[in-house]
């Protein structure tokens, strides 16, 4: 039991932080803007695409660096010249965008790329298990993982909160009019956010690509439960995107590894059912095979009684 | 005054005649469409246009009348969908007698009561909250339906046979003509039904609450409740259409009520035109015909689909159908002559312009050496048929901007 404990806790560590790198960029659009982007997935799913074809010439390294640069362009091309556009028609008009740009995404990596799976590799360098703890590995790549993630975090936190730049960033998010009459350019702000923001999506795509395997699927897969996780967390709240990635990744990581189910929750009660009965699935159900909608479930209860999410602030 | 009022009288008469006879055309078009076109082809895409339309109809319903964006509305044509199967696997087994030609009040009576219990809890708020809550939802049930797999079937889906019932006016609806004309008599009750509830006061009072729902709240409206009856009538519709499907294919897959198909419904109401309550039939006459015409020839349908959305949203906001509007006043003026060749001069390069593009996709996209593309063969390793290709595009590209100023003026000179 401890050992699955362990390695539940940091496989779900490994997740909810990969998911935080997408959801922190959310978060920051979507408090700039006020736009859920709905593609943000697919720029995490160029970034491991990219990189893919990179690793191929030039290997991993280049990949991890020129692949986030140039998911970024594409992204900040997209808020100048899509974004902007649709930004008078209103909200609606926005999200559908995004949509339609996530669709169209999906489509595009199709056409260049097909439609199979990539063997989309983890670097020579860091092929070796890290540690041994109860007789299993846990791989070194999953350790770098980590470290970039919490690295990303740490940065990103810094730049916010101590550089004039992430002075600037907030106090555009607050009060756009007030520091456009001081001077700064806000729809030039909005543009690099929206960038950097993509770019990050575009490094997580980077480092999972190779774990979470590259397929033009994966958008979709995670794009909803980085959903998930920005909702939960309160939109807009950075350090409510992050406690809710941590929850999201390590109640997955737990459901998956923990076998148990409504079999052991009825024998506590000493009740039992037919197996035959139309309602058997139901009776028979556990947390594995439940785990993928564990996320939605969260979402709609959290929708339903907080439904600020957890570190959100009250409407005005 | 008397000559006014008579004046008004008259034109109101003739408003009201001009409307029923719509009416009758619509229905008239539904009744000759398989008698012209009597093709087995032409029959089962009539049925997925009739299909399309009713669920198309629902979701403007929700996002056109009521500005609520929903990412899960195949739920309730899902269910619907099941519901309906179960209830032909039910009379195949003879426990229960139903007649076929209702099946699809039972899609949406489930899609009613799905409506009801969803909507009690996600219509609390319009926008954001509300698209996320019905992505959730729509994840949810998808998730589900592979997990319960007693009643969705799992993966392989749940089929039915609608041959069992007793036979309507000598129908049988062995062939897909029978099941035709029973979509055709839903389709034209949905239509004229969903055409009724925008002109109730709940269907005005959805779009007040979606135009602004502060000031709807200050008349004494309660836009939750406002946004729960368009819900729960769209979820109705949702399920009528998604009864409809059982009854076309007898066969209902998890597919039908994940988000693939809740993004297909929000592209056809969106094409077809938001604003206008013809605008998704608008669409869903086009993508039906785009899905058949274009998915057997070439394997980049998905790509151009995405592509002519993401251009309706960018430059015609309002849809096919608001587009179309968008020449009522010059038609009115009588000055739509004078846009033909604006229109010619912008379109025809336009035109060329697109044939190129997708020349240029299907010559990179394709397998073979050669590429047999509007009667031409197009060879993939010669140079000159790319730079031919790419030049040709670029020109028309410059022709059709340069020419946008001059239609612009001749629209604006026709207001």
């Amino acid at each position: 039991m401890p050992e699955i404990l362990v390695f539940a806790t940091l496989n779900g560590l490994v997740t909810g932080l990969l998911l935080f790198m997408l959801a922190s960029g959310l978060t920051l659009i979507f408090s700039m803007m006020g736009v859920l982007n709905f593609a943000h997935a697919s720029f995490y799913m160029l970034g491991a695409y990219f990189a893919y074809s990179i690793s191929l010439h030039f290997g991993y390294w280049t990949g991890l660096i020129f692949a986030p640069v140039i998911v970024g362009i594409i992204g900040a091309l997209v808020e100048r010249y899509g974004l902007r556009r649709v930004h008078q028609h209103g909200h609606v008009a926005e999200l559908v965008f995004t949509f339609g740009l996530a669709f169209l995404i999906e489509e595009v990596v199709q056409f260049f790329w097909g439609p199979d799976t990539k063997n989309y590799q983890t670097p020579e360098l860091l092929n070796f298990p890290l540690f041994t703890l109860f007789g299993q590995e846990f791989s070194a790549y999953r350790g770098f993982m980590l470290a970039i993630s919490i690295g990303i975090f740490i940065g990103l936190y810094q730049v916010l909160t101590r550089s004039r730049v992430g002075l600037i960033i907030q106090a555009a998010i607050t009060h756009p009019h007030m520091v456009a009459n001081l001077g700064h350019n806000v729809p030039l702000i909005f543009t690099a956010v929206f960038g950097v923001g993509t770019a990050l999506a575009g490094l997580a795509g980077v480092i999972a690509g190779p774990v979470l395997t590259t397929y033009p699927g994966m958008a979709l897969v995670l794009g909803s439960i980085v959903f998930v996780v920005v909702v939960i967390g309160g939109l807009g709240s950075l350090p409510g995107a992050l406690l809710a990635s941590l929850l999201i990744g390590l109640l997955q990581s737990y459901a998956i590894a923990v076998d148990v189910g409504m079999p052991e929750l009825l024998a506590v009660f000493g009740l039992e059912f037919p197996r035959d009965h139309p309602l058997d699935d139901l009776w028979t159900l556990n947390l594995t095979r439940i785990a993928p909608i564990l996320p939605f479930l969260l979402l709609v209860l959290v929708l339903i009684f907080r439904p600020t999410g957890l570190m959100g602030k009250r409407e005005q | 005054m008397t000559a006014l009022s008579t004046k008004s009288a008259t034109t109101s008469a003739a408003k009201s005649a001009a409307k029923s006879g719509v009416w009758i055309g619509y229905l008239a078009v539904l009744f000759l469409l398989p008698q012209v076109f009597d093709s087995i082809l032409a029959i089962s895409i009539f049925n997925q246009m009739a299909i399309a339309i009713v669920f198309a109809l629902s979701y403007n319903m929700l996002l056109g009348q009521g500005g609520m964006l929903s990412f899960g509305h195949a739920v309730y044509f899902g269910l619907g969908g099941f519901l309906a199967v179960h209830a032909l696997l039910l009379m195949e087994s003879g426990s229960v007698y139903f007649p076929i030609a209702l099946i699809p009040l039972i899609g949406g009576l489930t899609g009613l009561l799905a409506g009801i219990f969803i909507g009690s809890f996600s219509t609390r708020k319009a926008g954001t909250v509300f698209a996320m809550i019905s992505l959730g939802i729509g994840e949810l049930v998808a998730a589900s339906s592979l997990i319960f797999t007693g009643f969705f079937g799992g993966e392989a889906g749940v089929s039915g046979d609608r041959t069992f019932g007793p036979p309507l006016f000598g129908m049988d609806f062995f062939s897909d003509t029978d099941v035709y004309y029973l979509a055709a008599f839903w389709v034209f009750i949905s239509t004229v039904f969903m055409y009724l509830f925008t002109k109730t006061p709940a269907g005005r009072m959805a779009n007040a609450v979606r135009d602004n729902p502060e000031r709807a709240e200050f008349i004494g409206y309660n836009p939750r409740w406002v946004r729960l009856i368009s819900f729960c009538a769209a979820g109705c519709f949702a399920g009528v259409a998604g009864g409809l499907f059982a009854l076309n294919y007898e066969f209902l897959t998890d597919e039908n009520l994940n988000l693939v198909t809740s993004g297909r419904v929000l592209l056809m109401a969106y094409i077809g035109g938001l604003g206008f309550f013809i605008g998704p039939i608008i669409g869903a006459v086009i993508l039906t015909l785009m899905n058949f015409l274009l998915s057997n020839y070439t394997e980049l349908y998905l790509l151009y689909l995405g592509i002519l959305f993401l251009l309706t949203v960018l430059f015609l906001p309002q849809g096919f159908a608001g587009f179309i509007m968008m020449h009522q006043a010059a038609w009115l003026r009588g000055k739509l002559h004078t846009l033909v060749l604006p229109y010619l001069a912008t379109g025809l390069p336009a035109l060329l312009f697109i044939l190129c593009a997708i020349g240029l996709l299907e010559l990179a996209h394709a397998s073979g050496a050669e590429l047999h593309y509007l009667g031409l063969r197009l060879a993939r390793d010669s140079l000159p048929t790319w730079a031919g290709l790419i030049v040709l595009a670029g020109l028309c590209c410059w022709l059709t901007v340069k020419s946008t100023p001059r239609l612009r003026r001749a629209w604006e000179a026709a207001q």
